[in-house]
């Protein structure tokens, strides 16, 4: 059969051979076909194996199993083992012949039947036959014992209440000689460790036999069945020290007892082959676990060390694996091979270079920041786009938290935007202006680093967004050449180069809708500082009044009302955004992520009467409540003001947008649109409703980088 | 700490023997072996063994044709189980005789056998080559 389905070319000559096969074995098994009933339960695994259904065969398997003869039993067994699972209501029938078979004389039976419940017992099933279990595990056959040990690992756990009776047995086969029984066994004791606390301190009484035994296979010389590479067991030998590590953990009496142990094993095994260095691998682990003492940790180091400067890409990988675990306990011994780390972020293979990149971003501090950043945007520029965002994700975070000074900050920013800005996320961006309005000192640098990197714009949305930003609130810096730092060389930079500049970024192709709306206020906030530009700024601003982006023509539509008509205005308008509010902003950034989930399930768009938030504010809801006491004055002020009588003289109506623009002037986007609105409606003589607010430093979310309008101001603009 | 499953693939990404030692549904088990076998299959000589996917990291080594594929989870110990799959094969070919793919394919049962007594549960069992063979050479004699 086998040849058969080899022979087929497609899937669906392959599928007919199959469905034919099937149909052949339904028939033989309806017949009840003795002879050939194992055979048939073979092809039927294989069949399996390929992928296609089987259930047809279970009872097969069954009335196999039942059989006296050992191979109709094996491969009964074998196809229970394969087709089914603990989920299938046969198994429960399967529970008496597996009685049947733990107390069958021969050993190889009673070890297929093992062999099965350990397997895919279920709990029920483990309970029923836990004291059969039991009784064999003392069994004077090694071959037994070695089965039932691994059966009880199964057992307990399903079912960890039937820990304790196991633990003496457990202990026993300590004992034995048999290696097999030895492997068995220890794997026992890690399970009850881990399942059963209280077995921690029965074993730790353990420890000196598992000492003798590791010294046994490490001291002695040439067994040939247990060699493997020059080597004896090696797979005792890491099953031993990983129980020795689990027993170490927190106790100083026992790690004491191992320490001279794990330092023999730890110089005298072999490195050139993968055995030695498997174990050794095990034995580092095992030093970090345990309380050892300050030599055997800087024996450990210089264990991985040597890994690390090895070829095989294996061997760095486990490596670079365990130091991140190390760096947590002793920084100081890791930076001495930090060099070679670094290497590795440039490595060729994937796995290795993001191991190494979590490593180094473990490793940082505020001393090697620079050297380690400088190595990391280096590489940036040669690294492949799947791992360009998370080596981006990366350096920001970086230097968002060590950053020495905000120069520093501000450089390297403008380097990763421009090596790789579309991978640089809008928090990163969020972050980076609040830190440039703080400090005033540095936004003439910024806006001219900005404007020159912007000169060779390819299409990265975060840089495109932070320059037209920095132009529009420093455009002047720019032209004047303010807020020179030292060593920085002037621009020449006319007024008119940075409207054409803007203009240009606005006609991009690749600009998208948020680029050109920041472009539109970056231009209103021009006009009024480059007297000579702004006919040009008020033509390009109408340009967009019939764009199909609702936000771009609202923006457009306003602006252009503004430049127009409201000239004594625009002036404060288009004044400069206060500085952002950093310490609660950062506090704010703290608190965002658990009322991330709140603020998605928070409804938009409810205006509520009373000084409250916008939009996505429902969970700043609570926060604003504290706030809003003292915003709330300004606010009822202000609203006091709005319900004066219109019949005031149209100077009041015209002082007192002005004091309302103060007010709300920090909400750069919606207030602009509410105030044209308020302007409009006095200057008609209407009573305005009162609406409401927030004060930019409340909102969650700065609105500088707000994507969409807010709906509410939507509604009210509709009113 | 254990081992989930034990997948022996040809270069073409057909599975030859597949052992699972958690419940998997056949749908996921053939989407499972797809992902992780395509993504063994598209590594070179150079790179490393071990590959991540999902919550498992899968080992694997390449024998001619076939590739062994053992998934892992948690902390095991992933140059011993480049170890145990050295040993697996050392096994069949003492038992076959210079083991090639087809020798495993139409003795199926057989391997599966090794298997058996090697691993258990997802744990180790059983290392030596002669106590592994005993069982199921006895049993060739018998039938």
């Amino acid at each position: 059969m086998i040849r058969n389905v080899r022979a087929c070319k497609t899937a669906a000559e392959e599928r007919g051979v199959i469905a034919k096969e099937c149909a052949n074995l339904r028939t033989a098994f309806k017949e009840n076909d003795i002879e050939y009933r194992h055979r048939n339960v073979a092809k039927l695994m294989f069949i399996h194996m390929l992928g296609y259904p089987t259930h047809f065969g279970q009872m097969e398997c069954l009335k196999l199993i039942a059989s006296p003869g050992f191979p109709e039993k094996r491969i009964g067994y074998l196809g229970l083992m394969v087709l089914l699972d603990e989920r299938q209501e046969v198994l429960m029938l399967v529970t008496n012949s597996l009685k049947n078979d733990l107390n069958h004389t021969n050993q190889f039976i009673c070890g297929l039947a093992l062999c099965a419940l350990g397997n895919i017992c279920s709990s029920e099933m483990a309970r029923d036959l836990a004291p059969e279990v039991e009784r064999l595990l003392n069994s004077n056959n090694s071959y037994i014992r070695k089965k039932a040990a691994l059966c009880s690992v199964r057992i307990i756990r399903k079912v960890p209440d039937l820990a304790e009776y196991l633990l003496g047995p457990a202990s026993g086969l300590l004992q034995d000689k048999h290696h097999g029984v030895l492997l068995s066994g220890t794997k026992l004791a890690i399970q009850l460790c881990e399942t059963h606390p209280p077995a921690l301190d029965y074993f730790r009484k353990q420890v000196p036999t598992l000492v003798r035994i590791l010294k046994n296979l490490v001291v002695s010389g040439y067994a040939p069945e247990y060699d493997v590479g020059g080597i004896t067991d090696p797979f005792l030998q890491i099953r031993v020290l990983r129980l020795l590590r689990l027993l170490g953990k927190g106790d100083p009496d026992a790690s004491d007892i191992m320490s001279d142990i794990l330092a023999q094993v730890a110089t005298n095994t072999e490195a050139n082959k993968n055995t030695g260095n498997a174990i050794l691998y095990e034995c580092v682990h095992t030093i970090f676990g345990v309380e050892a003492i300050g030599g055997l940790r800087v024996l450990a180091i210089n264990i991985l060390g040597r890994f690390l400067a090895n070829r095989d890409n294996n061997i760095r990988y486990v490596a670079l694996h365990t130091l991140i675990k190390v760096v947590a306990i002793d920084t100081q011994a890791v930076q001495r091979h930090r060099n070679t780390i670094v290497e590795c972020v440039k490595d060729s293979d994937i796995s290795i270079r993001r191991r190494a990149l979590e490593l180094v971003c473990a490793l940082v501090n505020d001393g090697n920041l620079k050297a380690l950043t400088r190595e990391l945007l280096d590489y940036l520029r040669a690294a492949d786009s799947d791992f360009k965002a998370d080596l981006t994700a990366k350096i920001c975070a970086l230097v968002q938290r060590h950053a020495p000074s905000k120069l520093y900050h501000v450089e390297i920013m403008l380097r990763v935007m421009v090596e790789a800005g579309e991978y640089v996320t809008d928090d990163v961006i969020r972050f980076l202006v609040v830190l440039i309005s703080n400090a005033p000192e540095l936004q003439g640098f910024a806006v001219r680093s900005f404007f020159q990197a912007l000169r060779s714009w390819r299409g990265q949305e975060s840089l495109g967004v932070v320059t037209v930003w920095c132009l529009g609130e420093y455009g002047e810096m720019l032209v004047n050449n303010t807020g020179l730092l030292q060593g920085e060389t002037p621009l020449q930079v006319a007024e008119g180069e940075v409207v054409q500049v803007l203009e240009s970024t606005m006609k991009d192709a690749r600009a998208t809708p948020t680029l050109k709306a920041y472009v539109l206020v970056a231009l209103l906030k021009l006009s009024c500082r480059f007297a000579s530009c702004s006919e040009r700024i008020k033509w390009l601003e109408e340009q967009h009044r019939h764009s199909l982006v609702l936000e771009l023509q609202q923006r457009s539509v306003e602006f252009s009302a503004v430049l127009a008509r409201h000239d004594k205005i625009k002036a404060t308008l288009a004044d400069k955004m206060p500085a952002l509010d950093e310490v609660a902003y950062r506090s704010r950034r703290a608190d965002l992520a658990p009322d991330a989930a709140a603020r998605a399930a928070a409804p938009t768009g409810q205006p509520s009467a009373n000084g409250a938030l916008g939009t996505a504010g429902a969970p700043g809801a609570v926060r604003a409540a504290a706030v809003a006491p003292a915003q709330a004055q300004v606010l009822a002020d202000l609203l006091d003001l709005t319900a004066d009588d219109s019949a005031a003289a149209p100077t009041t109506a015209a002082a007192v947008p002005a004091a309302l623009l103060v007010g709300c002037w920090t909400c750069l986007e919606g207030s602009v649109r509410l105030l044209l609105l308020l302007l409009l409606r006095l200057r008609q003589g209407e009573r305005t409703c009162c609406w409401t607010c927030s004060p930019w430093a409340m909102h969650p979310h700065p609105p500088l980088l707000l994507q969409r309008p807010h709906p509410w101001l939507l509604l009210q603009w509709t009113l | 700490m254990t081992i989930r499953f034990i997948l022996l693939v040809n270069k073409q990404g057909q599975t030859r023997v597949a052992q699972y030692y958690e419940y998997m549904r056949l749908e996921e088990r053939r989407a499972l072996e797809g992902e992780i076998v395509r993504k063994c299959l598209a590594r070179s000589e150079q790179q490393c063994s071990f590959v991540e996917h999902r919550n498992y990291k899968v080992i694997y080594r390449r024998y001619a044709s076939l590739f062994f594929l053992v998934g892992v989870d948690g902390e095991e110990n992933e140059l011993a189980v480049l170890e145990f799959i050295h040993c697996i094969v050392e096994t069949m070919d003492r038992y076959f005789g210079n083991v090639c793919e087809l020798d495993i394919m139409f003795h199926l049962e057989k391997a599966y056998f090794i298997l058996d007594e090697m691993v258990m549960n997802g744990c180790v069992m059983e290392t030596n080559k002669l106590n592994i063979l005993a069982p199921i050479q006895l049993m060739d004699k018998s039938s």
